[in-house]
């Protein structure tokens, strides 16, 4: 991305971001509350349009925002099938063992703790099989053993060659992340 | 993604009373008799109409579950990450609202009939029609719930943006149920505009809820 800007409700909340992100890349997104840091990754998964800039992408893309977009009646499963159903993507229950939850794979998402339906919001993600992963706060309501599968996820992801951006303000085990401070 | 989808939108609502339009139906046919009294030369001559204000207002019932309900749960983001335009979430969505509300209707509009005493030429003109009319009602429903679907509790405003929008499928519908095939020309005219539009009109308000 280049020269990236962002307007929301009139007000400038960044200007001029410049990034480069190879294969296997990870970048830290970090700033205040409403600094932008979900904007930027609803402009670079193409949800929004940015103000200013150009943005060039080389591979598919999955999202985990605050939202899980399962379907609340479905057992965990047959939620996460929904995604993967279109022949991108793996099977689920590879997603579902990642982050500890396939003895849930029967429950109905409805049944499920905020912090089990963010294991499956992030499973979902790892589940599309996309190249390019943003994740949006994926700490928010994880136990010990949910961040550590995260970040052996992500660590997995990258070794595969893939990119992840992630916006947070919980510290993350990354390696060696690039940094982007909004706000500041 | 569009089959998938199709099939979701569909299990989603039978789950959620695919009947309630149907019942809702039902009712009115039930309850007009009881307000116009027991004429059945009347009856025969206004029921009809009336069970078009019925499909009609029917088709109003689950417009506030269309859209709303995605748009909330990420739903419509995670499908566009999925290359799904907003066009083709809408002519999905459509066509299962259609599928879970239009042959329901057409089933009850036989018992709906023989209450109000509805001649069979009547009859099947009827159904020719609601066969031609449903497709754009349920268009327009999907339509308004774009519309309201970045709005709080809009239920009452749905009515308000639906309703007005199907007059010209009311007027031609109740038209041919007297004579014959002129007034069902103009309903399949009508309904061809509706059901083209509206993928583009509602897939520009999906995507404005976004900016």
């Amino acid at each position: 991305m280049t020269n990236l800007a962002c307007t929301r409700g009139g007000r400038e909340l960044f200007s001029a971001l410049n990034l480069s992100v190879t294969a296997g890349g990870a970048v830290l997104i970090t700033g205040p509350n409403g600094a932008g840091k979900s904007s930027l990754l609803r402009i670079v998964a193409g949800l929004l349009r940015p103000a200013a800039g150009t943005l060039e992408l080389t591979g598919t893309v999955a999202l985990a925002d605050s939202r899980h977009a399962l379907d609340h009646d479905q057992p965990l499963r047959a939620a996460l099938a929904f995604w993967t159903q279109d022949g991108r993507g793996e099977r689920p229950e590879h997603a579902l063992v990642a982050m500890g939850i396939a003895h849930l794979a029967q429950v109905p998402v409805r049944m499920l703790s905020s912090g089990q339906r963010q294991r499956a919001n992030l499973a979902r993600a790892v589940a599309a099989g996309a190249d390019i992963w943003l994740l949006d706060e994926p700490s928010n309501a994880l136990d010990t053993d949910g961040v550590i599968r995260l970040e052996q996820a992500i660590a997995a992801h990258r070794a595969r060659g893939g990119i992840v951006l992630i916006a947070s303000h919980l510290p993350l085990a990354l390696g060696d992340p690039q940094h982007i401070g909004l706000g500041g | 993604m569009m089959r998938t989808l199709i099939r979701r939108d569909l299990r989603l609502a039978l789950q959620s009373g695919a009947v309630l339009p149907m019942i809702f139906f039902l009712l009115v046919a039930t309850l007009y008799p009881f307000a116009v009294g027991p004429d059945r030369v009347l009856l025969a001559r206004t029921g009809g109409g009336v069970l078009w204000i019925a499909a009609l207002l029917a088709a109003l019932l689950p417009v506030d579950r269309l859209i709303a309900p995605d748009l909330e749960s990420g739903m419509l983001d995670q499908l566009s990450l999925r290359a799904l335009s907003p066009e083709m979430i809408v002519i999905a969505k459509g066509l299962a609202h259609w599928l879970s509300f239009g042959p329901l209707l057409m089933l009850a509009a036989l018992p709906a009939a023989g209450l109000l005493g509805l001649e069979g030429a009547v009859l099947w003109r009827l159904e020719l029609g609601l066969l031609i009319g449903t497709p754009a009602l349920a268009a327009l429903g999907i339509l308004v719930a774009s519309l309201t679907a970045g709005l709080r509790r809009s239920g009452a405003l749905s009515g308000l943006l639906m309703l007005p929008l199907a007059v010209p499928l009311l007027i031609f519908s109740a038209g041919a149920l007297n004579d014959g095939s002129s007034a069902l020309k103009l309903l399949a005219a009508a309904a061809l505009v509706i059901c083209a539009l509206t993928p583009f009109a509602a897939g520009a308000a999906l995507r404005a809820v976004n900016d």
